[in-house]
């Protein structure tokens, strides 16, 4: 249960985090991807303040044997595989990130806008998402 | 520039790290939005269900700021079919390339991680260049 509360509350965080920052605006994160237009480089300093919080705080957490409510930490593998998968979904989501200015985040935390265009975006993500485990996960 | 938003920038920034170091100190997960999104439907049952508690947070999170706080209006007037096509890219994308925004450019990069670092530039250089061509070339 404290897993929930404490997913519940970083969920709530990072929203938050989104929203204060205007990065669940769209406008606001292609006015950052239009670099030739009036460029806004919000979104880098975003990035920075994420960056640093993370990273500093990471330093001390990992130093712990185990989180507090898990028996190990889960991170991905820190591969240095740099495959044709890794560049081409990177691709396909650059195009459809500079398309609109969704990503999934941003889409979920302008959800409760109520409004009827990150409702419709978040469907088709989901879409995309089980185009791509039915269709390139069975191989 | 005088749309720059230097303070609320760093300031969201910040909770938004401080959002993954506290899910990486206290269920030992990293913070990767797509990737919380599809293992809270694929997962086994019982570690679906902080996922579906983090993203039912993070849904409700705009309502408890702009209950707080006066923010910047946001229009929603795009074309709905460049929003579907959008959705559908990113979605096959981040599962294609194992990551997103938060789970390559925040949580992988304060990680010091290679595939994440050449993800993040493929990423961010693909969505400039299709925001230039939009722009720019169809000025759209």
């Amino acid at each position: 249960m404290t897993k929930n509360i404490a997913a519940l509350i970083c969920g709530i965080l990072f929203g938050i985090g989104l929203t204060i920052s205007q990065m669940s605006n769209p406008d606001k994160v292609l006015a950052f991807l239009d670099i030739t237009g009036n460029w806004d480089l919000s979104l880098m300093l975003v990035m920075f303040g994420a960056l640093t919080t993370l990273s500093v705080a990471q330093y001390f957490i990992l130093k712990r044997p185990k989180p507090v409510c898990d028996s190990q930490f889960h991170l991905p593998k820190k591969g240095n595989l740099i495959d044709t998968r890794l560049i081409l979904g990177a691709v396909i989501f650059g195009v459809g990130w500079g398309l609109v200015g969704y990503c999934p985040g941003s889409a979920l935390a302008a959800l409760s806008d109520g409004k009827f265009e990150p409702f419709i975006f978040t469907i088709a993500l989901g879409i995309g998402m089980i185009l791509f485990s039915r269709f390139h996960n069975k191989k | 520039m005088e749309n720059f938003t230097p303070y609320s920038a760093l300031i969201g920034g910040c909770l938004i790290g401080l959002s993954a170091a506290l899910l990486l100190f206290f269920n030992g997960r990293v913070a990767g939005i797509s990737g919380i999104i599809v293992d809270s439907f694929s997962a086994e049952i019982e570690n679906r269900y902080w996922r579906a508690f983090f993203l039912i947070g993070l849904m409700f999170s705009a309502a408890i700021v702009n209950t707080f706080f006066p923010v910047v209006p946001v229009t929603y007037s795009r074309n709905i079919l460049l929003v579907i096509v959008s959705g559908i890219l990113v979605g096959y994308g981040t599962r294609l390339g194992n990551g997103c925004t938060s789970g390559h450019a925040v949580c992988g990069l304060a990680r010091f991680s290679l595939r994440s670092a050449v993800a993040t530039l493929t990423f961010m250089s693909t969505a400039i260049l299709t925001t230039y061509i939009m722009r720019h070339v169809l000025e759209y």
